[in-house]
């Protein structure tokens, strides 16, 4: 019998004066060796961006962290380094990835999911959380090359829904 | 063989009486991943995040001294499994005395306090243990169907685990709008209420001078190792 945990809560829209710093959706600095940009748009389930104030995500692998939130067009930015590949502890190998996790207010608690890269086809398809992805779903984990920088866009609900994890 | 009692008490995503839940709740089922893959994975690491000394400590952070009543918030924070959770940033959040957010997206109802800025920082000690100094946040009026927020300090912490990161709210014992705010009300089971209630400790209240504070306590408690959602026959 453990302790009774607390609750989460929504963050509410008014966390920016609190949570963002400078540079903090920087994982790594923009001109080092390796660094990619990940951009995209975090929206609802009637296809509406949630602007600023509404949301951030925190991305994380290792020891690698950002903090972004949207922009007016409910677009995030952050810059990271592709991961190297990671043993599991199934002794398979996992696909580099980031974890996601969404924060907005409406969010009564955080989302997970998790960010792979497009150029690791093999990887990705032996990855042995994707497996656990509905088929049909499994590409929109899977940030896609858009000009000079990784687009991956959050459905929070609806047919393209972002799959998330539970937690 | 009885099932072990679910002590997460999570809000779902999905309730109506907070309305900006409808549209933004995913819909399809959440994949569950084996246990010992999450649970295991380690959480963000936060060492970028600033943080000075003095940042646990509100009432000094301008010249002058903020309005309201000044207030103590301290406790533990421990994992489900009743470990304490030492060295993890605390971050807070809150509206000053009058109930504004020193933020550019608040409303603008309620006056700004120069002396407050309202975000504190701090990290726990060894024993898991953390120390506030604060001004007691108001209660403001909210687009909630509600009409008053119950006062509250936005919370949010880390711990070592992808499952411990948590942000939530901590609100006072006794304030009578907390039985309709329906974020508040949005946790399914009285105990997780209780979970966020500060209570106020009169031992620990300083009396006696210009600095005196009331003394709250609050214990928060993250997703330990054992600790699983999918706990179930």
């Amino acid at each position: 019998m453990g302790e009774i945990q607390s609750p989460s809560q929504t963050i509410g829209p008014l966390y920016g004066f609190a949570l963002m710093f400078e540079g903090s959706h920087e994982a790594v600095p923009p001109d080092s060796p390796g660094a990619v940009r990940i951009e995209g748009l975090i929206v609802d389930g009637d296809g509406v961006p949630l602007s600023w104030p509404e949301g951030f995500i925190e991305v994380w692998e290792g020891d690698q962290w950002a903090r972004a939130r949207t922009d007016a067009d409910g677009r995030y930015s952050v810059v990271v380094r592709k991961p190297e590949p990671l043993a599991t502890p199934d002794g398979s190998v996992a696909a580099p990835h980031l974890n996601v996790t969404i924060f907005a207010r409406g969010l009564l608690k955080q989302l997970l999911t998790r960010v792979y890269f497009p150029d690791e086809t093999a990887a990705n398809a032996a990855d042995p959380i994707l497996e656990l992805v509905p088929q049909a779903d499994r590409d929109l984990l899977i940030a896609k090359p858009e000009g000079d920088v990784l687009r991956f866009d959050i459905r929070l609900q609806g047919e393209d829904e972002t799959p998330f994890f539970a937690f | 063989m009885a099932v072990a009692e679910s002590l997460d008490f999570n809000p779902p995503y999905l309730h109506p009486a907070y309305e900006a839940t409808v549209l933004r709740a995913p819909s399809k089922r959440l994949i569950e991943v084996p246990r010992g893959w999450f649970h295991h994975a380690t959480g963000p690491v936060w060492g970028r995040v600033p943080i000075r000394p003095t940042d646990n400590d509100l009432t000094k952070q301008h010249a002058g001294r903020p309005v309201g009543q000044t207030i103590t918030l301290s406790g533990r924070v421990l994992d489900s499994d009743g470990r304490a959770v030492p060295n993890t940033l605390i971050e807070i959040w809150q509206t000053n005395a009058s109930g504004a957010y020193l933020d550019p997206a608040d409303p603008g109802f309620m006056s700004l306090d120069p002396n407050f800025t309202g975000a504190g920082r701090t990290i726990t000690d060894s024993e898991g243990r953390y120390h506030f100094r604060t001004i007691k946040p108001a209660a403001y009026p909210g687009d909630l169907g509600a009409l008053f927020r119950p006062a509250h300090i936005h919370t949010s912490l880390f711990g070592t685990l992808l499952g411990s990161r948590l942000i939530t709210q901590c609100y006072f014992e006794g304030d009578p709008l907390q039985d309709r705010d329906p974020i508040l009300q949005s946790i399914p089971d009285p105990r997780g209420i209780e979970r966020l209630l500060a209570r106020f400790n009169s031992a620990e209240t300083e009396v006696g001078d210009v600095d005196s504070a009331l003394a709250y306590n609050w214990d928060i408690v993250l997703r330990g190792p054992a600790a699983t959602p999918m706990e179930t026959p």
